[in-house]
């Protein structure tokens, strides 16, 4: 899936419009998705995954700066992410579908906070670039 | 048979009874056709499906989308028999509409980001954890007669 130059607007300016909340966004995707999908949470034995959890948030601040710098090098998401994708690649080892649940739940996020910037045009760019990053992350997996 | 906790049939019925279901189900509708635009394939005789403004518009988009979302009230009433309720549904799909089940899926996903958009802070973890394991089932169900 490409991301059409629309697509990439669509996604700046959303972001833009999130601000600095994009971290928490970031905790409160990772605790609903902990919630909703609970097999999620077999990927964090090492943490304590209770609602308003500190280790959820600060992880939440790191998969938000992980967005926003794609957002930030949208014509080279590959490149922007080629760090992170050797380390799920060769550690983490997430395995795909989670990627996608992740990636529902931050949309879900979104559209509690910023319903009107969630147009059915943005939702389809939004769903697009996590999409993207998504496979940026679990392309070097074989 | 799925078992449901007195919390999650709360959090389903009193979410649902504050949906207004035709236009949810419009929104619902439109958004999958433009999010998933492969998903117009169902729908040749619709008319103009050209663009997210044509598609949101369309008044066959807005009486399918309430239709659908109808039948999902359906479901809602009977939490205790989904698979029973959706048996015929579930032949229908396969046997005339032939849908692919993981369109319902997708649907089932759309249909919780238009709570969220429309409810917000009152669609908490708990409660959007209860919708979606209510869309998931729902897919299941509407598979299960599949051959």
């Amino acid at each position: 899936m490409v991301l059409s130059a629309n697509d990439k607007t669509n996604v700046k300016t959303a972001f833009s419009k999130f601000g600095g909340h994009v971290e928490e966004y970031g905790g409160e995707a990772l605790d609903r998705m902990f919630v909703t999908y609970p097999q999620t949470k077999t990927y964090f034995p090492h943490f304590d995954l209770s609602h308003g959890s500190a280790q959820v948030k600060a992880h939440g601040k790191k998969v938000a700066a992980a967005l926003v710098e794609a957002v930030n090098h949208i014509d080279d998401i590959a490149g922007a992410l080629s760090k992170l994708s050797d380390l799920h690649a060769q550690k983490l080892r997430v395995d795909p579908v989670n990627f996608k649940l992740l990636g529902h739940c931050f949309l879900v996020v979104v559209a509690i906070h910023h319903p009107a910037v969630l147009t059915p045009e943005v939702h389809a760019s939004l769903d697009k670039f996590l999409c993207a990053v998504g496979t940026v992350l679990t392309a070097k997996y074989r | 048979m799925v078992h449901w906790t007195a919390e999650e049939k709360q959090l389903i019925t009193s979410i649902w009874g504050k949906v207004n279901v035709e236009e949810c189900g419009a929104e619902a509708l439109a958004r999958l056709l433009i999010v998933y635009p492969w998903t117009q394939r169902f729908f040749s005789s619709f008319g103009n499906l050209s663009s997210p403004t044509a598609i949101t518009g369309n008044p066959k988009v807005r009486a399918h989308g309430k239709k659908v979302l109808t039948s999902f009230g359906e479901a809602i009433k009977n939490l205790d028999n989904i698979k029973a309720t959706y048996s015929k549904l579930s032949e229908l799909h396969c046997d005339k509409l032939h849908v692919d089940p993981e369109n319902f899926r997708l649907l089932g996903d759309i249909l919780i980001i238009v709570l969220a958009a429309h409810f917000a802070r009152d669609f908490s973890p708990a409660c959007h954890s209860a919708w979606q394991k209510l869309v998931g089932v729902v897919a299941h169900a509407l598979a299960r007669k599949y051959h």
